[in-house]
C-alpha cells in the first residue's frame, strides 16, 4: 500500500484487472512468446508512463496540453543524439535521457509561465503551435535530426539479442539482451508510474485539485495558481520525456511519425479519456485497451472491409485506415457520457 | 395589494454550492416603489437576478402581471416588461452611449419623445451621444444603464443600488429621475442602501434577512420605527 | 435613432498616450513592412513578399474571424475550426473540377464564376456544417472549457476522417482558373494575380464584417454580447439564436477561406484546416479573444512575418510566428485589441 502512495485502485474488479495487468506485463517474455508481442507489450509499458503523466495535466490540473509528444520526443531524440555523436555507451543512454529532461522542463517552464500566467486557454493553443513548429523545425532540419526518415541508432550491446546470457532456454525463452531491455523498460516504467501516483497523492497533488474544482478560492487562500499549474506542467514534462527515452532505447530508433507527430497525441488522448482522467490508473488500463485495440482490431477491420465489399460507402467507413474515424467517435461519446472513463466507472460500483 | 405585478412564492435559489435564497415570499405592487432591504449578503441581489432568469430558482415560482414566468429565458422576461438595471450596470463599455440606448429598445426603434424624457433626465447622455460609454464617469454610467432601462415602456424595472458610490450632487439626479418613473405609474423594485433616498422614493418596503424576506410593510411604518429598524437590520436608519 | 446634439460633447481629455494606445497596434503593420523592406536587399522582392504575405493574412483572417467572435461572444474555443477549412477547399475544389470547361476557359467572367459558385458552395457546405456541429458537438459542452476542447478536437478528427471516407485519402491538386495564373508585374515585382484576388476578397470580407458590426442592430448585439452577455439577454435578444448565426456564418468564413488557400497551394489534403489552426490560433491570440479588428491585424502580421521570414531565413519560418506571438504577448498578455469583458 505504501508503494501506491494509499491510493488504491478502488473497487475490487478494477484491483484484479491492474493486478492481472500488472501480471500480464510482468511475465509477457514468457507468456506471450514472439517478438510482435513482446513489442507489444513494451509499448504498453511506455504509453503508460506517458498517458499517466498526461493524466497528471489533464485530470489532476485541468489543463489540456497539444504539447506532450514533443516532451516524449525531447527525451526519444535525447537518446538517439548522444547514443549518435558518443557511440554506442550505457553513459550516452544516461546523458541522453538526462538532457532530453532537462530540455522538456525548461520549454515546459517557459511555456507554462508564459501562457498559464494570462489565461489558461491559451495553453491548449500555444502548446499546439509550439509543438507544431517543433515539429516542423525537427523534420527540416536533418541534418542533425535525420529528417522525416529519422535516426537508427545503436544501443549498448548488453541491451540487444547479439548478447547472450546463458545457453539455456527458460521456458522456452532466449535469456538476451533484449530480454535485459524489455526488463529495464518494464521495470523503469513501472517506478517512473509508482513516482507519478506519490505525485498525485502528495500535497501538491491535492492543491492541484482544489484548483481544478475552484480557481478562485484557491487563490483566494493563497496558492499562486501559476505555479502550481506550471509545475504540474513542468513535471509531466519531464515524465514524458523519460517515457520518450526507454521508447527510443527499445526501438533504437527516432522519427517525427514514431515519438513526434500529432497522431500520437490523440492517441494520449483517447487512451487517458477512454482509462478515466483523473485517475492514474486509468492510463493503465487505457494504454493497454488502446494498443491491443490498435494492434489487433485494425486487422478486424480489413476482414469486415473485405467481406463488405460492393456495398455503397461502408466498406470506406471500415477500412483499416480509417481506424481514427472510430476512435474519434469514441473519443466524443466517452468524453459525454463516461468522462470519468472505464475507471471512474468500475469504481462507482 | 391586491392584484400584485409581481409574486415570490417560495423562490429557493442555489449558486453553485450556496443556498443564497431560502424561500423568499414577495409581492410587488402595481404601481409604486417597493424597497427591497436588507444587509450586504442576504440576498437582494440574487432575488433581482432570479427574477430575471439569470440565476435559475430552484424551487417556488415567480409570477409577472398573472404570468408563471419561472422558467422561461431571460430574454423573454425583459421583453414581458421588465426593465432591469444590475448592480455593475452591465454597461457596453466599447459601445457609444447612442449604441447603448438603441440596443435597449428592444422591440423597435428609440421613440423620440422617449429620447427627450431621457435628456431631460440626465443631461449628460446628450452631452456624450456618440462617445464610447466607457469614457463616461461612473455617475454617468449609472444614469445611461437607468436610461437602457426607460429606453421602452417597462412594466416593471428592477434597480439594484443605483447610489452606490455616487456624489452626493448626482444622488440626488438619481432620485429625481426615479421619481419620474414612479410618477409615470410603473412599479419599481428597488435595492437601496442610502436611506434618505429609500424615505423619499419608497411606498412600501421588504426587509430580507438569511435569504428571506422578514417583514413587509408601508415605507413608512418602517421610517418610524427605529426599534424595528434595528430588529430588522441590525442597525438604526436614522443612524447617520 | 435621433439626431446627434447639436454642440460639440466635451470630455475631460485623457493623456494623448493613453488615447493613442489602443490604436498602436495599427502602427504594426506598416512597421513591420518597413522593417522588411530595411532587411530585404532588393525593393522588387520586398513588394512581392509583401503582397504575398497580405494575401496569406487575408486567408487566414476569413478563418480566423469566426473563430474569434464565437470566443468572445459565448466563450466556447472551438478546436474543430480547422475541420470548416478543409471542408470548404474539398467543396469548393470540386465545384471547380467539376467546372473544368469554364476554369481552362481564357476568359476572366468565366473564371470567376467558377470561382464565385466554389465559393457559394463552399460557404452553404460549411456553414450547414458549422450548425450541426454547434447542435451536436458544442451545444452539450457549454461553460466547460476542457471538455469543449476534447469534444471540438474529437469532432475535428471526425470530420477529417469523413473527408477521406467522401473524396479518398489522395491529395487533391487544383490549378487556378486560367485567368488567375500568372503575375503582373508593378514597379519590377511580379504580384501573382491570385494573390491580388485573395487580398481584394479578405479586405472585401473584412469591411463587410466591420460595416455589419458597426452599423446593424444585430450587429451591435454581437458587439455587445462580447463584452457581457448576460446584460443582453436582460435587454431582451436571444444571445443563443445570435451566436448560433455567428457559428455559422464564423464556420462559413472558415470555408471560404479553405477554397481561396487550396487554389493558394494549388493541392488540397484533409489535414490541412488542422496545420492551418496553428497560425489562426495564433492570430486570435495576438489579436485578442473576441476583437475581429484584432484578428484583422494580427492576420496581416503573421502573413507578413512568415513571408519575410521565409526569405530571409527559410527554416525559421514557422519558429518566426511563434516568436511574434511572444513578443506580442510579452507587450500585450491579453493579445493587442484585447475585449474589456464588463462582468
Amino acid at each position: 500500500m505504501k508503494l501506491l502512495s494509499q491510493d488504491r485502485p478502488g473497487g475490487p474488479l478494477i484491483s484484479a484487472i491492474l493486478v492481472l495487468l500488472l501480471i500480464g506485463l510482468a511475465l509477457a517474455p514468457f507468456l506471450f512468446p514472439g517478438t510482435r508481442a513482446l513489442d507489444t507489450a513494451a509499448r504498453i509499458c511506455v504509453f503508460v508512463v506517458l498517458v499517466a503523466s498526461y493524466d497528471l495535466l489533464l485530470g489532476y490540473a485541468g489543463i489540456v496540453s497539444f504539447a506532450h509528444t514533443m516532451f516524449f520526443g525531447f527525451g526519444a531524440y535525447g537518446v538517439a543524439l548522444t547514443s549518435e555523436h558518443m557511440g554506442r555507451s550505457f553513459a550516452a543512454l544516461g546523458i541522453g535521457t538526462l538532457s532530453g529532461a532537462l530540455a522538456a522542463a525548461l520549454l515546459a517552464l517557459a511555456i507554462g509561465l508564459f501562457s498559464l500566467r494570462v489565461r489558461a486557454i491559451f495553453f491548449a493553443m500555444i502548446t499546439l503551435a509550439v509543438a507544431s513548429a517543433v515539429a516542423v523545425l525537427v523534420s527540416q532540419m536533418s541534418a542533425l535530426t535525420g529528417g522525416e526518415d529519422g535516426l537508427n541508432f545503436q544501443i549498448p550491446r548488453a541491451l540487444t539479442a547479439a548478447q547472450k546470457y546463458a545457453d539455456f532456454k527458460l521456458f522456452g525463452v532466449t535469456l538476451n539482451g533484449k530480454l535485459l531491455n524489455y526488463y529495464l523498460v518494464f521495470s523503469c516504467a513501472t517506478v517512473l508510474f509508482l513516482v507519478l501516483l506519490r505525485i498525485v497523492n502528495s500535497p501538491f497533488g491535492r492543491v492541484l485539485l482544489a484548483i481544478r474544482e475552484n480557481e478562485f478560492r484557491a487563490e483566494a487562500i493563497g496558492y499562486r495558481v501559476v505555479w502550481f499549474r506550471t509545475g504540474a506542467t513542468v513535471l509531466s514534462a519531464v515524465a514524458a520525456a523519460l517515457a520518450g527515452s526507454l521508447y527510443a532505447i527499445w526501438l533504437r530508433y527516432v522519427g517525427p511519425s514514431t515519438v513526434l507527430s500529432f497522431e500520437i497525441m490523440i492517441d494520449i488522448l483517447l487512451m487517458v479519456v477512454i482509462g478515466g482522467m483523473g485517475t492514474m490508473y486509468g492510463a493503465v488500463v487505457g494504454a493497454v485497451i488502446f494498443i491491443l485495440a490498435q494492434n489487433y482490431l485494425q486487422g478486424l477491420m480489413g476482414l469486415a472491409e473485405g467481406a463488405l465489399q460492393g456495398l455503397p460507402l461502408l466498406p470506406q467507413l471500415l477500412d483499416p485506415d480509417r481506424w481514427l474515424l472510430w476512435l474519434g467517435v469514441l473519443f466524443i461519446l466517452s468524453v459525454y457520457f463516461f468522462p470519468t472513463g472505464i475507471v471512474g466507472r468500475l469504481r462507482r460500483r | 395589494m391586491s392584484d400584485p405585478i409581481l409574486t415570490l412564492k417560495g423562490v429557493h435559489t442555489d449558486i453553485g454550492r450556496y443556498h443564497i435564497l431560502q424561500g423568499v415570499e414577495l409581492e410587488v405592487p402595481r404601481g409604486g416603489v417597493t424597497m427591497l432591504l436588507g444587509r450586504n449578503g442576504v440576498g437582494k441581489t440574487t432575488t433581482l437576478r432570479t427574477v430575471m432568469g439569470l440565476w435559475r430558482a430552484r424551487a417556488g415560482q415567480i409570477t409577472f402581471d398573472g404570468r408563471d414566468v419561472t422558467a422561461l429565458p431571460t430574454a423573454a422576461i425583459a421583453r414581458a416588461g421588465i426593465g432591469f438595471v444590475p448592480e455593475d450596470m452591465g454597461i457596453f463599455t466599447d459601445l457609444t452611449v447612442e449604441e447603448n440606448l438603441i440596443l435597449a429598445a428592444a422591440s423597435g426603434p428609440l421613440s423620440s419623445d422617449r429620447l427627450d424624457r431621457i435628456f431631460a433626465a440626465f443631461p449628460p447622455l446628450k452631452t456624450f451621444w456618440k462617445s464610447a460609454a466607457g469614457n463616461l464617469s461612473g455617475g454617468q454610467k449609472q444614469m445611461l444603464s437607468i436610461a437602457r432601462a426607460m429606453a421602452e415602456e417597462r412594466r416593471l424595472y428592477l434597480i439594484d443600488e443605483p447610489t452606490k458610490g455616487l456624489a452626493p450632487a448626482i444622488v440626488a439626479t438619481m432620485a429625481a429621475a426615479l421619481r419620474d418613473l414612479k410618477a409615470e405609474g410603473a412599479a419599481i423594485l428597488l435595492v437601496e442602501q442610502n436611506f434618505a433616498v429609500a424615505r423619499l422614493l419608497g411606498d412600501s418596503c421588504a426587509v430580507m434577512d438569511d435569504g428571506r424576506v422578514i417583514w413587509s410593510g408601508p415605507m413608512a411604518e418602517l421610517a418610524a420605527d427605529t426599534a424595528l429598524q434595528e430588529r430588522l437590520m441590525g442597525l438604526s436608519l436614522e443612524a447617520p | 435613432m435621433s439626431a446627434a446634439p447639436d454642440h460639440r460633447p466635451t470630455f475631460a481629455r485623457a493623456g494623448l498616450s493613453d488615447r493613442l494606445a489602443p490604436w498602436l497596434p495599427l502602427l504594426l503593420v506598416p512597421l513591420l513592412m518597413v522593417f522588411g523592406w530595411l532587411a530585404i536587399p532588393s525593393t522588387s522582392s520586398w513588394l512581392t513578399l509583401t503582397v504575398s504575405g497580405l494575401a496569406m493574412g487575408m486567408m487566414i483572417f476569413l478563418m480566423a474571424s469566426g473563430l474569434t467572435l464565437v470566443f468572445g461572444l459565448m466563450d466556447v474555443i472551438n478546436f474543430g475550426h480547422g475541420a470548416f477549412i478543409s471542408l470548404g477547399a474539398f467543396v469548393g475544389v470540386s465545384v471547380l473540377l467539376a467546372l473544368a470547361s469554364w476554369t481552362a476557359a481564357a476568359s476572366l467572367p468565366l473564371n470567376l464564376a467558377a470561382l464565385g459558385l466554389a465559393l457559394v458552395a463552399a460557404v452553404l457546405v460549411t456553414g450547414t456544417m458549422g450548425w450541426l456541429f454547434e447542435r451536436v458537438i458544442v451545444r452539450p459542452v457549454y461553460g466547460a472549457h476542457l471538455k469543449q476542447i476534447l469534444v471540438t478536437m474529437g469532432g475535428l478528427i471526425v470530420a477529417e476522417q469523413l473527408i477521406l471516407v467522401i473524396w479518398g485519402p489522395a491529395q487533391i491538386f487544383i490549378t487556378r482558373p486560367e485567368m488567375l495564373k500568372g503575375a503582373v508585374t508593378f514597379a519590377g515585382a511580379a504580384l501573382e494575380k491570385y494573390r491580388l484576388v485573395a487580398v481584394a476578397l479578405g479586405l472585401i470580407v473584412f469591411l463587410a464584417m466591420r460595416l455589419v458590426l458597426r452599423h446593424s442592430r444585430i450587429g451591435l448585439i454581437v458587439r455587445a454580447g462580447v463584452q457581457n452577455g448576460e446584460m443582453v439577454q436582460a435587454l431582451g435578444y436571444r444571445l443563443r439564436l445570435v451566436f448560433i448565426g455567428t457559428f455559422v456564418a464564423g464556420s462559413a468564413l472558415a470555408g471560404l477561406g479553405g477554397v481561396m488557400w487550396g487554389l493558394y497551394d494549388e493541392v488540397i489534403t484533409a489535414d490541412m484546416g488542422a496545420s492551418l489552426m496553428v497560425l489562426v490560433f495564433i492570430v486570435v491570440i495576438i489579436g485578442g479573444l473576441g476583437s475581429v479588428e484584432g484578428c484583422f491585424l494580427g492576420a496581416l502580421l503573421v502573413g507578413l512575418v512568415q513571408n519575410y521570414a521565409a526569405f530571409l531565413e527559410p527554416k525559421l519560418a514557422m519558429v518566426s510566428n511563434i516568436a511574434l506571438l511572444v513578443a506580442v504577448l510579452m507587450w500585450r498578455p491579453e493579445g493587442m485589441m484585447a475585449v474589456v469583458k464588463s462582468k
